[in-house]
């Protein structure tokens, strides 16, 4: 065990003795749970002193168990004992990540299965924090709601959330995702024939990429309607650029050897485009994908802050924090994070299904 | 034709110059270089870094264009070769495109040409093959060791059959072990095949080893200063290298390279 | 010189080529309605009547760049900075709270980079929720979170630099955390050989190989958290600002007023990330990273 990993160790037992202690003078509030509960933290964080039964999955246990514990008591009054409490749970659950990704003897697999069970269980413990916090300390739910009154929302109201993602989601920011990066890459290959516009509108590309440009969209709204057209036209602005500049610098990015192979194939423009340069370009032409999905997004919702019928993600946002129904809002909010990191998520896929071969992908196939 | 000799010329080149036009003034790159090559002839430049033996082959191959004098390659310009397919070309790097597996690289060429499938899949097996790299088509390149990735660069060479293969330092990055071996496997296929070969190297025992005809070059500017025809045996084992008439042919190229060597 | 010029000449043709197409389109853009007022007034009109008339409407549907021009001038050195009016004061307004957010989220990068590289259970289990946590249209709980910082006192400059500060500290952890980790394992093995503590191997390797990177995603940052702030001078209630500039302009239809609110909030990121670049040029330089 490192030294880190000692001093995690001893403060999540100090936690849970604190807790114990509390709970004890405490005893008509707190109850024999919290005892216990203090009790088996503090002697998995102090087992560490001693050496016995070191293994990681002994304080995930201890962990979960005091998460469970303090879930089950949970309301608006909890007693002093249960806040130590949860932060000895924190220190062991730290205490186990950190185990048991240094072990070394670890099988493929299960090293695999680690690293993916992490992040879930940090994310779990955000919630987790999140929902004791907002509940336990009773913050108005107008600043921030727990997450079980947002889930609930979310399921009393998919309808009206399934609209509001076919409105933004399905008609403006898809329909303008597939026009903007459709138009900059056949723009890309026909100026890359022209070196010329090459050297002129990379730059332009670059310094426009870099604009503030959904700030267009009071103008897109008049331009088009209150629809979804114009927030579709505010996408494609905005997707445009980064597509654009990508792909130009993605066709020019085959070695000269490569190119001088062809060539002494006698190669035409249009197998060499499609042989070469276009798979040279791929990972490229993905990297704009996933970054103009979160545009496309942000493009569609925040356009609709300038004017929409009474349908849409940006529409319901903000015309519900108006009147303070910050559940919904953050059911909203649930909904674009959905719909931001499966698009991202399936473009990551479909990248490395494509782009197998490229060095950062290579590992994982082998 | 005029040629006296029995055997065709496949490269003919006369009073051969290439300027490139630099921030200080021109630089030759090559200048006044008459050559010929025969049919079936293996055929090394060897000459220090700048004497202009690659920029020679990439002419040849129609990557350059001279400035000065002539050259064909098969009686035509090699603009009008490099269309016919009339070389391979082997680079200093393998070169293979990362996205395609070994088949496909050495399938390359041959999509190109417009082959059927089934001709394809043919010479791709039969020059794997050749080059020893049979059950590993189905593989990445980036896969494979830098000496199969070089042989697989030869066997795409190879595939579209053309008579005249062009070689640019094809083995410099590998350590001296693989080297031999390829080298060994070179002068196999050069038996087997007949094929008109242009092999560009700095190493001399390599030049010695594998070539009948050896190019000297020197630098500024890049021109011919000797040309040694080599009379070792047909059958050379590695330690022929060790013999006194490999030897002497050898201390022959160090003194043309010595004598082409200026010190400005 | 020449190379200087070939540069510069084909950028400057594309510009000048979007000059003239602009300058058409707010001909065909605004000729419909002129054309239609010239029938209502029983006017004959000209060719040369039509393109002269539409670029001097008030509210037109494109104004040409002149008038954009005009009025940006109109607003910043005719008017008086304090002004309700003047450019200037509400490009300030959103610059602070710019300067403030991206200042905020380099130093929340740069710490969090800081304990993903130091840390394997930081990297494991952060990582992967700062990835995704930019896939999520952040840009999205703006208003939100001015409304509920607003309930809760905060009001002014502070929520808008927060939406900054959510928007620019992803690209400096990413950066930072390549940068961290792009020191040569043949110098690290040649602190190892010195017995170097971790917090040398920190101060003498890590943190000057990461400068490059730290300033590339700076200029990223710096980009994105003028956005952050525009967006977050949106939802109702603020009065300054380019954002509300924009949101005004298109509540009553004044097309130049947006086009020039537009213009500066351009203006302004190609200064900013203009000045991260001299910075980052003239510090690399110092270091000797670059030539």
């Amino acid at each position: 065990m490192t030294g880190f990993q000692r001093t995690i160790a001893s403060l999540g037992g100090a936690a849970g003795l604190a807790a114990m202690v509390l709970a004890i003078t405490d005893l008509g509030t707190s109850g024999i749970g919290l005892i216990l509960g203090g009790i088996l933290l503090a002697g998995v964080g102090l087992r560490h002193r001693t050496g016995v039964m070191p293994q990681a999955r002994l304080d995930l246990a201890a962990s979960l168990g005091g998460m469970v514990l303090l879930l089950s008591m949970l309301d608006g009054d909890m007693p002093a004992a249960s806040w130590p409490l949860l932060i000895a749970c924190w220190l062991v659950g730290w205490l186990a990540v950190e185990k048991s990704l240094a072990a070394r003897d670890m099988s493929p697999t299960m090293s695999s299965i680690v690293s993916l069970a992490v992040p879930v269980f940090f994310g779990a413990w955000i919630i987790f924090v999140w929902e004791m916090l907002t509940v336990g300390l009773q913050v108005p739910t107008v600043l921030l709601p727990p997450p079980s009154m947002i889930a609930v929302r979310f399921a009393e109201s998919t309808s009206i959330l399934w609209a509001d993602f076919q409105q933004t989601v399905i008609k403006a920011a898809l329909s303008g995702y597939i026009i903007g990066c459709g138009s900059a890459f056949i723009i890309a290959i026909l100026i890359d024939r022209v070196p010329f516009l090459q050297r002129g509108l990379l730059p332009v590309g670059n310094f426009i990429s870099a604009l503030p440009i959904v700030g267009i969209a009071p103008i897109m709204v008049m331009w088009f309607g209150f629809d979804w057209q114009s927030k579709a036209a505010v996408v494609v602005v905005m997707t445009f650029f980064p597509m654009l500049v990508n792909t130009v610098a993605g066709l020019q990015a085959t070695q000269a050897m490569e190119r001088d192979l062809l060539r002494t194939y006698a190669s035409s423009y249009f197998q060499l485009l499609l042989k070469l340069r276009l798979p040279t370009a791929a990972p490229f032409i993905f990297n704009a994908l996933k970054i103009n999905s979160t545009l496309a997004l942000i493009g569609a919702i925040v356009a609709e802050f300038f004017g929409t019928p009474i349908v849409g993600l940006g529409f319901r946002i903000s015309t519900e924090v108006g009147r303070m129904n910050v559940d919904m809002v953050w059911a909203e909010i649930v909904v674009a994070a959905l719909a931001g990191s499966l698009s991202y998520g399936l473009l990551s896929l479909l990248e490395k299904q494509v782009t197998f071969w490229h060095p950062s992908n290579r590992r994982k196939i082998q | 034709m005029t040629s006296k000799t029995t055997r065709s010329k496949v490269i003919e080149a006369e009073k051969l110059g290439l300027t490139f036009d630099a921030n200080d003034g021109p630089v030759h790159a090559l200048k006044d270089v008459d050559l010929a090559i025969e049919k079936g002839d293996f055929v090394s430049f060897i000459g220090p870094s700048g004497c202009g033996k690659t920029t020679l082959l990439r002419v040849i191959a129609d990557l350059e264009h001279p400035t000065a004098g002539s050259i064909t390659v098969n009686g035509m310009t090699p603009e009008q070769a490099r269309l016919e397919r009339a070389y391979g070309y082997v680079f200093q790097a393998p070169a293979l495109l990362a996205w395609r597996t070994i088949e496909r690289n050495i399938g390359l060429p041959l999509e190109i040409m417009g082959l059927s499938a089934a001709e394809k899949a043919d010479r791709v097996a039969r020059t794997l093959e050749l080059v020893g790299l049979d059950g590993f088509g189905r593989k990445f390149p980036w896969q494979l060791s830098g000496g199969m990735q070089q042989r697989a660069s030869i066997a795409r060479a190879l595939a579209f059959d053309a008579d005249l293969l062009l070689m640019d330092e094809p083995f410099g990055a590998l350590d001296e072990i693989v080297r031999d071996h390829l080298n060994e496997q070179l002068l196999q296929l050069w038996k087997k095949t007949g094929k008109t070969i242009c092999f560009v190297t700095h190493s001399i025992p390599e030049a010695v080893y594998l070539s009948n005809k050896i190019v000297v070059m020197s630098p500024r500017p890049g021109r011919v200063t000797d040309i040694i025809e080599s009379d070792l045996p047909a059958e050379r084992p590695l330690d022929i290298r060790e013999s006194k008439r490999f030897l002497e042919i050898a201390q022959r190229v160090r003194t043309g390279l010595r004598e082409g060597h200026s010190y400005e | 010189m020449i190379s200087a010029l070939s540069r510069v000449f084909p950028i400057a043709t594309v510009v000048a080529a979007i000059m003239v197409v602009w300058y058409g389109f707010t001909v065909y853009l605004n000729s419909p309605w002129q054309i239609d007022r010239y029938e209502k007034a029983g006017i004959e009109w000209q060719m040369g009547d039509l393109v002269r008339d539409t670029m001097a409407h008030d509210r037109p549907v494109l104004p040409a760049p002149h008038q954009i021009a005009i009025e940006i001038w109109k607003t910043t050195v005719e008017k008086k900075i304090t002004s309700k009016r003047s450019l200037i004061f509400h490009g300030s307004v959103t610059l602070s709270s710019t300067l403030l957010g991206f200042a905020m989220g380099t130093i929340l990068g740069i710490g969090l980079a800081v304990s993903i590289v130091e840390n394997r259970a930081m990297d494991k289990s952060l990582m992967p929720w700062i990835i995704t946590s930019q896939t999520i249209p952040i840009l999205a709980i703006a208003p939100m979170i001015i409304v509920v910082l607003n309930a809760v006192g905060l009001s002014g400059l502070v929520p808008k630099a927060m939406i900054s500060t959510y928007l620019s500290f992803f690209p400096v952890v990413v950066g930072m955390v390549k940068g961290l980790r792009s020191p040569d394992p043949m110098h690290i093995d040649l602190m190892r050989t010195y017995n170097s503590s971790r917090l040398h191997m920190f101060w003498k390797l890590r943190l000057p190989a990461s400068v490059p990177f730290l300033f590339a995603s700076m200029k990223v940052a710096i980009a994105i958290s003028l956005v952050g702030a525009i967006v977050g001078e949106l939802p109702t209630g603020a009065v300054a600002g380019l954002g509300a500039r924009l949101l005004a302009g298109s509540y009553y239809g004044q097309t130049i007023q947006i086009w020039s609110a537009l213009i500066s909030a351009a203006c302004m990121a190609a200064i900013l990330v203009t000045v991260v670049s001299v910075i980052s040029h003239v510090t690399l330089k110092r270091m000797g990273l670059r030539a």
